[in-house]
């Protein structure tokens, strides 16, 4: 195993994880930079952005929009997911290949087709585009996700105690409640939090289905041709990538155990 | 067993539907509907009339996108560029795969959550911080300015399809690695010591061990890069401009700018078919299962 050039691959990994930072590094400095052009030398060291940030109205609007959105889908894509979970594992019946499939061909779907595809839905049922329609896009494209969480996670724990539930009496309801869902809980925690972070973030299906009521994705990309605005972007931007990095830290906490 | 065994059966085919039902419902309704109504809208002639109503089939949006040779060749440029872009992130990311598996030792766990934190960070932002970094008066100009390197700003760095490749690859990396690190991590350690007592020189090792046993992870991580690469249109939207347009980026400006649906239905059918086609070659090449374990 000892190659010739033994210092090469590490150099190689820490020069990567450098340009990786790079950007978000450069993100990060110009949100305490007193200037609000985007280049060299720096003008100094200003909380004004994030202090602007807390009296921009719209800006709060958005990410509390983002948040709303996030919340909902996940919930509904976690309660959907752990459905076709459970009927994946533990059930055998026609058409099962299909349902499996139709829950995870949203993965493959590029999302401007998808996109374009729900905007012809709505459209043609005259529903006006709101969160609500983001929402249900994001419940979509998050259900996947949780299927491969949760049902990994049920298909390692064995069958028989929910069989001695039932020899015991219980109903298969009650089973569901006390047994399984108990069992398989800490993954729907996961699966709802990698739920809610892949909706927070989306922008290519949120562009056509938002409406009037941005998500932070949508009022990011809208602000972008105002430079003077870019700044106070940034420095939320900042503080939610705090947030997300979070949220993903805990999923995976929560997942290992 | 009696009782218990029997009404356990009868209650859980009783309890089947609730489970059945909302999913197969809401898939249906905001997944297959929505494609197959733009299935339908494809072969509508124009705009005009209500969108619900009954129309007469045409194939004349396809037959115009057929003869329109810029709307292929668009698909082919999108296409090569993620072709481009797969490849230089598997290659770019095997190296750190290959070190976390077999050189990073114990903190393993720590590199590898090292890597993944820019890719859990926002999408558009990362983007933005390249556009920010590549404009006219941005940071790598104006670096170069301060420093003296340069004196006139370097005008192609934005704008153009190879801005839109370097974003997509830099997008990519992290994602890329997770396939070829769970394919690496499956060869035993010992095979590399085998062929070592056998008079192997790590080069041959490598050529003979490591790269063959790793070749269902670099697959998955080309296709899982390139298929939704070809179907991207932020990017392009973000720093790629005029020149640096995708196949995407015309799909989303018939249903936005020229208004013309039942033409763009006819693109993203198109782009779905070709999808569709790459995901079944990849899943006969591939088997993710073993991967994903």
């Amino acid at each position: 195993m000892k190659s010739g050039r033994p210092s090469l691959l590490p150099a190689y990994f820490f020069a990567l994880i450098g340009f990786l930072y790079l950007p978000i590094f450069v993100l990060f400095l110009f949100s305490i930079n007193s200037n609000t052009s985007f280049s060299f030398p720096l003008q100094g060291f200003s909380l004004t952005w994030y202090q602007q940030l807390f009296d921009s109205a719209p800006v709060l609007r958005a990410a509390r929009n983002s948040l709303f959105v996030a919340a909902g889908s996940s919930l509904a894509a976690t309660a959907l997911g752990t459905m076709v979970s459970i009927l994946a594992i533990r059930f055998q019946f026609r058409f099962k290949g299909l349902l499996i499939a139709l829950s995870v061909l949203p993965l493959i779907v590029p999302y401007i087709v998808l996109g374009v595809a729900l905007l012809l839905l709505f459209s043609v049922f005259h529903i006006d585009r709101s969160l609500w329609t983001v929402g249900i896009a994001h419940t979509v494209v998050a259900l996947p996700y949780v299927v491969l969480i949760v049902a990994s996670r049920l298909a390692g724990f064995n069958e028989n105690i929910e069989e001695a539930a039932m020899d015991l009496g219980a109903d298969y309801p009650t089973t569901l409640r006390r047994i399984v869902l108990p069992t398989i809980f800490p993954a729907m925690v996961s699966a709802a939090l990698t739920a809610f972070t892949v909706s927070f973030d989306e922008f290519a299906l949120a562009l056509f289905l938002a409406g009037t009521q941005p998500t932070f994705p949508v009022y990011l990309f809208s602000q972008l041709r105002f430079a003077n605005r870019l700044p106070v972007m940034i420095a939320l931007a900042v503080l939610l990538m705090i947030g997300t990095l979070t949220l993903v830290f805990a999923a995976e906490r929560i997942r290992r155990k | 067993m009696g009782e218990g065994q029997r009404r356990g059966g009868l209650d859980r085919r009783a309890t089947f539907p609730f489970l059945y039902l909302p999913p197969l419902l809401w898939l249906g309704f905001f997944f297959i509907v929505p494609l197959i109504l733009m299935l339908a809208f494809s072969f509508r002639a124009d705009m005009k009339g209500d969108l619900f109503a009954a129309f007469m089939p045409t194939l004349k949006q396809y037959a115009s996108l057929f003869a329109t040779g810029s709307y292929w060749r668009l698909l082919g440029i999108s296409a090569s560029m993620a072709f481009g872009v797969a490849c230089a992130a598997v290659v770019l990311s095997y190296p750190i795969a290959y070190f976390l598996a077999f050189r990073a030792g114990d903190r393993a766990g720590f590199y590898l959550v090292l890597l993944l934190v820019p890719f859990w960070t926002s999408y558009l932002l990362r983007v933005m911080a390249w556009k920010i970094m590549l404009g006219t008066e941005g940071v790598i100009n104006s670096f170069l300015i301060y420093v003296g390197l340069i004196q006139e700003p370097l005008g192609a760095l934005l704008y153009s399809r190879t801005a839109v490749i370097i974003t997509l690859i830099y997008v990519w990396i992290p994602f890329a690695t997770l396939p070829i690190l769970a394919a690496l991590q499956r060869i035993t350690p010992d095979l590399f010591e085998a062929a070592a007592d056998l008079g192997a020189p790590p080069l041959r090792q490598f050529t003979r061990i490591a790269l063959p046993l790793s070749m269902p992870g670099i697959l998955a991580a080309f296709f899982m890069v390139f298929i939704p690469t070809i179907g991207e249109y932020v990017t392009p939207l973000l720093v790629g401009g005029s020149r640096g347009s995708m196949y995407g980026n015309i799909i989303q400006d018939f249903f936005t700018k020229a208004a013309n649906w039942p033409f763009g239905s006819a693109m993203s059918m198109v782009m779905l078919a070709a999808t569709l086609i790459l995901v079944a070659v990849a899943t006969r090449l591939i088997k993710f299962r073993d991967l994903l374990q």
